[in-house]
């Protein structure tokens, strides 16, 4: 009994895995004919994880521009995986998509299979996350100075046009660190009247905001405004601000509007957070690969504003 | 050499002190906030979390042995903790599930090592990455924040103008102080250290010695990320990253040696007060955080030379 059983199920098994190759083979077949045809373009968007509801957000935007334009769009999931990925990607090339947008799961893991589509032909874009290897058209992600530079004018308005304000630093050396803090300090540098008292770094961690806040509020008497180059440590800073009786005298201004900081902004706690726009990145991605198919140049970097996100 | 006045003996004994009452006196120096009454209280409260692991990981120090789970065990009890208070578990019972939690991974770190035979070092990475993954996959990635009113005075409340954790970490202190010394556990610690063979040798229990001290230090752990996380009012599946290495600075800062068998409490406690000081201190004088590692690395670096310095001439 038990045997005839388990003789049904791998059989079973094995029809179901039959029927599975020959869809994706028929799919590919397909989408290869009519990339041939010269018919609709057809892009292929990988994604490190649909599990992430940003990186959800990133491919309906994609999805809704491609539909806008009349392009096919092909997505896969790695689902974190950079094997998996390796192989989706391979599948893509297989098919004959006439682009590849790229959300690496890793950007040195990725490098290879960027490398098999520059042998193929393929034009590559990166969104979000680089590569960092192999030839890419264009990488679009959103723009940290400018988030940073956002968040300042938006903090030297809440505190009336001058004052002191402080800047909690990511940490140091990453790269969303270095261009958060650069585009906060182009702007306050050319307000007169705004002067960063203190600029320390919290390493990205709501402890560390907490502690490190504590200490300059410790040795700043006067402080009107702070901005962190992530909504951990505004938080931290939040909380310090709040046991030492001063957080009304605070603007508080953080960066990726995580679900804590959003609900702390619904509060009134927080004045402001600076949110990236996914939907925006994927649409950004679909309509810079046409514009490349079509014979047009593309800029290698192409920026993708962020929003505010206050009460 | 017995009527003289030595001056060696007097740097042996009171060296790490006397190194921190000077960078104090420089630093307050360099700025008048520095030993303004609520900056110490500040600065002893920032050294509270270090401090109650650092205690913990004495006693495994002193056993030859050594504790990497600390960190991972602070942010799952954390999240537990956190998880059953918005469940609405009373705070004391709640409070108990944490440190029960603490214990138990603690316990089985001792296991790993006495019954499983697999050495300190790499049995307590083991769970360090262990309670990492189970803290993450409890609280999904996800902060918990919101907890109720009467858990954060854990961490927000004071007692005679003095935060309460650091009327913690006094009795934690106090309480270890007092086995080291007075009990018949303290002297199996010491003796566990100073070589395990002889212990067993001598009868002593050094199984159940050891397992007991890394259920202490589990608790301990525990107990540091209760303080964190009422005074965040969020408990972070990634909160205590490397909080492993600060406490083994501190004790070993504290003049502890690795091989065991030899410093005590009092010394892990002015190790970590060594290391809140120059934390506070970098944000206070707003010194580059790139220039800031560099001091941190060098202070105790500095604080280890003396060490090795004053035993050479003992």
């Amino acid at each position: 009994m038990r045997r005839t059983l388990s003789i049904l199920v791998s059989l079973l098994l094995v029809v179901s895995g039959f029927a599975f190759a020959g869809g994706s083979q028929e799919a590919g077949e397909s989408a290869a004919q009519e990339a041939a045809e010269s018919g609709p373009m057809v892009i292929g968007l990988s994604v490190s994880t649909l599990n992430n509801p940003f990186f959800v957000t990133l491919r309906d935007g994609a999805q809704e521009t491609a539909d806008g334009l009349g392009v096919e769009l092909v997505v896969v999931d790695s689902q974190d995986d950079p094997a998996r990925e390796a192989s989706n990607i391979q599948d893509l090339i297989q098919q004959g998509v006439d682009a590849l947008l790229i959300n690496p799961t890793d950007s040195d893991a990725v490098v290879p299979s960027v490398q098999r589509a520059n042998q193929a032909g393929i034009p590559v874009f990166t969104v979000d996350r680089g590569a960092n290897g192999g030839e890419v058209v264009a990488h679009i992600a959103s723009d940290n100075v400018a988030g940073g530079e956002m968040a300042a004018n938006y903090l030297i308005d809440a505190i009336g046009g001058s004052g002191k304000v402080v800047e909690l630093q990511g940490i140091p050396g990453t790269s969303a660190a270095r261009d958060r803090g650069e585009g906060f300090n182009n702007v306050v540098n050319d307000t007169s009247g705004v002067e960063i008292v203190a600029a320390q770094t919290a390493n990205f961690n709501r402890t560390e905001g907490l502690n490190v806040f504590q200490n300059i509020l410790q040795a700043e008497p006067e402080i009107d405004g702070v901005f962190a180059h992530n909504d951990e440590m505004i938080l931290g800073a939040l909380q310090a601000a709040e046991a030492a009786g001063r957080a009304d005298q605070i603007v508080f201004v953080g960066f990726d509007a995580v679900d804590d900081a959003v609900a702390a902004v619904e509060d009134g706690r927080l004045a402001a957070t600076v949110a990236q726009q996914p939907s925006e990145i994927g649409s950004l991605g679909v309509s810079t690969a046409v514009t490349y198919l079509e014979g047009q140049d593309v800029d290698s970097y192409i920026p993708v504003p962020l929003s505010l996100v206050t009460q | 050499m017995t009527t003289t006045f030595d001056l060696g003996a007097l740097f042996r004994r009171f060296g790490l002190l006397i190194a921190i009452a000077v960078l104090v006196f420089g630093l307050a120096l360099l700025s008048p906030q520095f030993l303004a009454v609520q900056n110490v209280l500040n600065l002893l409260l920032q050294a509270t979390v270090n401090a109650i692991i650092a205690a913990g990981m004495t006693l495994v120090i002193l056993t030859a042995g050594i504790d990497l789970s600390v960190g991972s065990v602070l942010a799952l009890t954390a999240v537990i903790t956190a998880d059953v208070l918005q469940a609405g578990v009373p705070v004391v019972l709640a409070v108990v599930i944490g440190l029960g939690a603490g214990a138990v991974t603690g316990l089985v770190n001792g296991l790993l090592i006495t019954l499983g035979r697999i050495p300190p070092f790499i049995a307590t990475l083991g769970m360090m990455t262990l309670a990492r993954g189970l803290a993450l996959s409890y609280a999904q990635g996800r902060p918990i924040t919101g907890l109720p009113d009467r858990f954060l005075l854990v961490g927000t409340s004071s007692m005679l103008g003095i935060p309460t954790p650091i009327w913690i970490t006094a009795v934690v202190y106090g309480a270890g102080m007092f086995v080291l010394r007075r009990t018949v556990l303290g002297r199996y610690i010491y003796a566990i250290g100073n070589s395990s063979r002889a212990a067993r040798f001598t009868g002593i229990p050094v199984r159940s010695a050891t397992v007991a001290v890394y259920v202490i230090s589990g608790a301990l752990a525990a107990l540091a990320g209760m303080i964190l996380t009422a005074r965040l009012n969020s408990a972070q599946p990634i909160m205590g990253l490397q909080y492993e290495l600060n406490a083994i600075a501190a004790v070993v800062v504290g003049g502890a040696a690795l091989s065991g068998g030899e410093g005590g409490l009092g010394g892990t406690f002015l190790g970590a007060l060594l290391m809140a000081i120059i934390a506070n201190a970098i944000n206070i004088l707003n010194i580059s955080p790139f220039v800031a590692q560099v001091l941190q690395g060098s202070v105790i670096l500095a604080a280890l030379l003396l060490h090795g310095l004053s035993r050479r001439n003992q």
